[in-house]
């Protein structure tokens, strides 16, 4: 198990430098495309890399490897995001980063299991994916198997009622098995989360539904690095929640001072001078 | 301010409806269907989930507080690490269903039809049925067999799931049904919307056809006749059954096939039995007019150019009252009786 994930893990990249090609990978998808959630891709980014690069295992050419852990998309729309990490794992072949949203491609706008290697579930019907991850990491208890369900889902899918009927499954089954990921952005369709729906105080309200509950800020590696650490320490039976506070754009300034929407518009023009800014700030 | 639609709507009430006769209690959840003269059945299901969850430990049974109403308890009493109580939570239910289905597991989700079909729609279509899992669900109180009125009548759900690609969709007569279809829909790689009927579930089919047997997407001729074609699913072919003996008497000669398996339609034996030609063909079903058996196996006619006398016994585009079920049974015409009655009025 372990020597597999060294394999992926085992250049000398830092998790600094995987965020930024996970940035880097979206934002030539997003060209491709023209469009697409870029906003959510550049914010969860950190997220992603500490999750493909420091705590979940995986074999990078065994997707359905039984010994993974879990990784469920319930945001389907951020798919764009998840493509990216995956490619960088080589879970996905980077060649098919131009086909991105297009016919034929194994990579449509929102994940879909059926489509792409990696994808374990298709997300995008928001609230779907905390309750199929409940099954998930009861079926891994059943079968004794020690891998864990990482479910990512966004602070918008908080106002679905099914959230928190899974957040009371997964407590009252004691799934010390299951952590979920809250991007918590604070944008979705119509504007802000905390204005459309407001989930706060949040930490009290994962902490009242029996999980442990961690909230850092989703855009500092170190923050986000111990979080997980930290979540999978955990020895109490019961699930855990880890809120990211997370920046929409993070990494394009420009971008990221622009008036957010779920959907940010970004005109042609602008594909490039994205990834010329983003190119200003890489990593050593 | 109220609106006109709305204004004491009960009022209509004060003019009673049943004008001759006894008026009955209530039908509570738990009663079984009435089916005189038939022998019964105790928790068909309960005991087949039993049978097969011993020679296949991918089985797991779990429930949405409904284990009891849906015999469901049969299995977690017998096998309570398999049994997964997810309280009154649908949307997790079907959810959960579809993880543990996704990690290699055979589970049988079970709630009433019309919980499974309104409230948990979204997640049976994308969490299950979309990825095309092999989960089973299995919902009591299907159509007109409760009389508790709207909320717990799912008079729509077969049309909800006929939408559905990938679902299969079976609505058994009675225990004989139930009983074969358990192993059978556990082997088919897909998912799968069941009604249920609980408790003492009488047994009919095999009364009138010794070697009945369930097969999945089959349809089967039970009674051979030369004036009438009565094509039926669920209760209904019971009905049908009955009715016909009815009207044997009086020189009516009525066929009956049975059709448990709504979805994928057994279009051929459909087409050979309609297509024989002289007779009148009625579908009946427990189910609203709308979308279900009878509008199948129109369109199978239809488009294949078989085009016989047809009429549909349904139950009508209504929210539909509250009450007993032998009333209510006549009072939207599914009854033996009405049966009977209005296959002699098409004559």
């Amino acid at each position: 198990m372990e020597g597999a994930v060294r394999t992926v893990r085992g250049s000398n990249m830092t998790l600094a430098q995987r965020a930024w090609n996970i940035r880097r990978k979206a934002l030539l998808m997003g060209e491709v495309q023209g469009q697409g959630y870029i906003g959510q891709a550049l914010g969860i980014a950190d997220v992603l890399a500490a999750s493909y690069f420091h705590a979940l295992e995986y074999r990078a050419e065994d997707p359905e490897w039984e010994g993974r852990d879990r990784f469920l998309l319930s945001i389907g729309h951020y798919a764009i995001a998840l493509y990216a990490v995956l490619m960088e794992a080589g879970i996905l072949p980077e060649e098919e980063l131009e086909t991105y949203g297009m016919d034929d491609s194994r990579m449509p706008m929102s994940g879909m299991a059926s489509y792409t290697p990696g994808m374990e579930i298709t997300g995008g019907s928001l609230g779907h994916g905390l309750g199929i991850a409940v099954g998930m990491a009861l079926g891994l208890k059943r079968k004794k198997n020690p891998a864990l369900v990482y479910n990512l889902m966004s602070d918008g899918e908080l106002g679905e009622g099914s959230t928190w009927e899974a957040a009371m499954s997964g407590a009252h089954h004691k799934l010390n098995n299951l952590i979920c990921l809250v991007d918590f952005n604070n944008q979705q369709a119509d504007g802000k989360s905390t204005e459309m729906l407001c989930s706060e105080p949040l930490e009290a309200k994962w902490e009242a539904f029996g999980w442990h509950c961690q909230r850092v800020d989703g855009n500092d590696l170190n923050a986000v690095v111990a979080a997980f650490d930290k979540a999978r320490a955990v020895s109490e039976p019961k699930p855990r929640v880890i809120i990211f506070d997370t920046r929409m754009c993070k990494g394009v300034p420009f971008l990221e001072s622009r008036e957010i929407t779920h959907f940010v518009r970004v005109e042609a023009d602008e594909w490039s001078k994205a990834l010329a800014v983003l190119e200003e700030g890489k990593p050593q | 301010m109220t609106l006109a639609s709305m204004a004491r709507k009960y009022e209509q009430r004060r003019v009673p409806r049943i004008t001759d006769g006894e008026r009955m209690a209530t039908s509570a959840m738990i009663a079984s269907l009435a089916a005189e003269g038939y022998d019964t059945v105790n928790a068909p299901f309960g005991h087949a989930l039993v049978d097969l969850a011993k020679k296949d430990d991918r089985i797991v049974g779990l429930t949405a507080d409904l284990s009891k109403y849906t015999d469901l308890h049969v299995f977690a009493n017998v096998m309570p690490d398999r049994f997964y109580q997810m309280g009154m939570a649908e949307q997790v239910l079907v959810s959960t269903a579809a993880g543990l289905a996704r990690e290699g597991f055979i589970p049988f989700a079970t709630t009433y039809a019309v919980f499974a079909s309104r409230r948990a729609y979204d997640f049976i279509a994308m969490a299950i049925a979309e990825e095309n899992l092999p989960v089973k669900i299995i919902c009591a109180l299907p159509g007109l067999t409760t009389g508790y009125g709207p909320s717990h009548q799912a008079t729509e759900d077969l049309a909800i799931f006929r939408g559905l690609p990938n679902m299969t969709i079976i609505d058994p007569c009675d225990a004989d049904d139930i009983a074969g279809m358990v192993p059978q829909i556990a082997t088919h790689d897909g998912p799968v919307y069941s009604r249920l009927l609980r408790g003492k579930v009488p047994s009919v089919l095999t009364r009138h056809k010794p070697d009945y047997k369930f097969q999945l997407g089959k349809a089967q001729m039970i009674r051979e006749g030369k004036d009438v074609l009565i094509i039926s699913s669920g209760f209904m072919t019971m009905r049908a059954l009955d009715a016909a003996e009815r009207l044997a008497a009086d020189n009516v000669d009525v066929a009956v096939l049975h059709v448990p398996t709504i979805k994928p339609l057994d279009t051929e034996t459909i087409l050979a039995e309609a297509g024989k030609g002289g007779r009148l063909v009625v579908t009946a079903e427990n189910h609203t007019e709308v979308g279900g058996l009878g509008e199948a196996v129109a369109r199978t006619l239809l488009t294949n150019g078989v085009a016989p006398s047809f009429r549909m016994i349904a139950l009508p585009d209504e929210f539909l009252e509250a009450g007993a079920l032998p009333t209510l049974h006549d009072m939207y015409e599914i009854s033996v009786d009405k049966v009977a009655e209005r296959i002699k009025g098409w004559l």
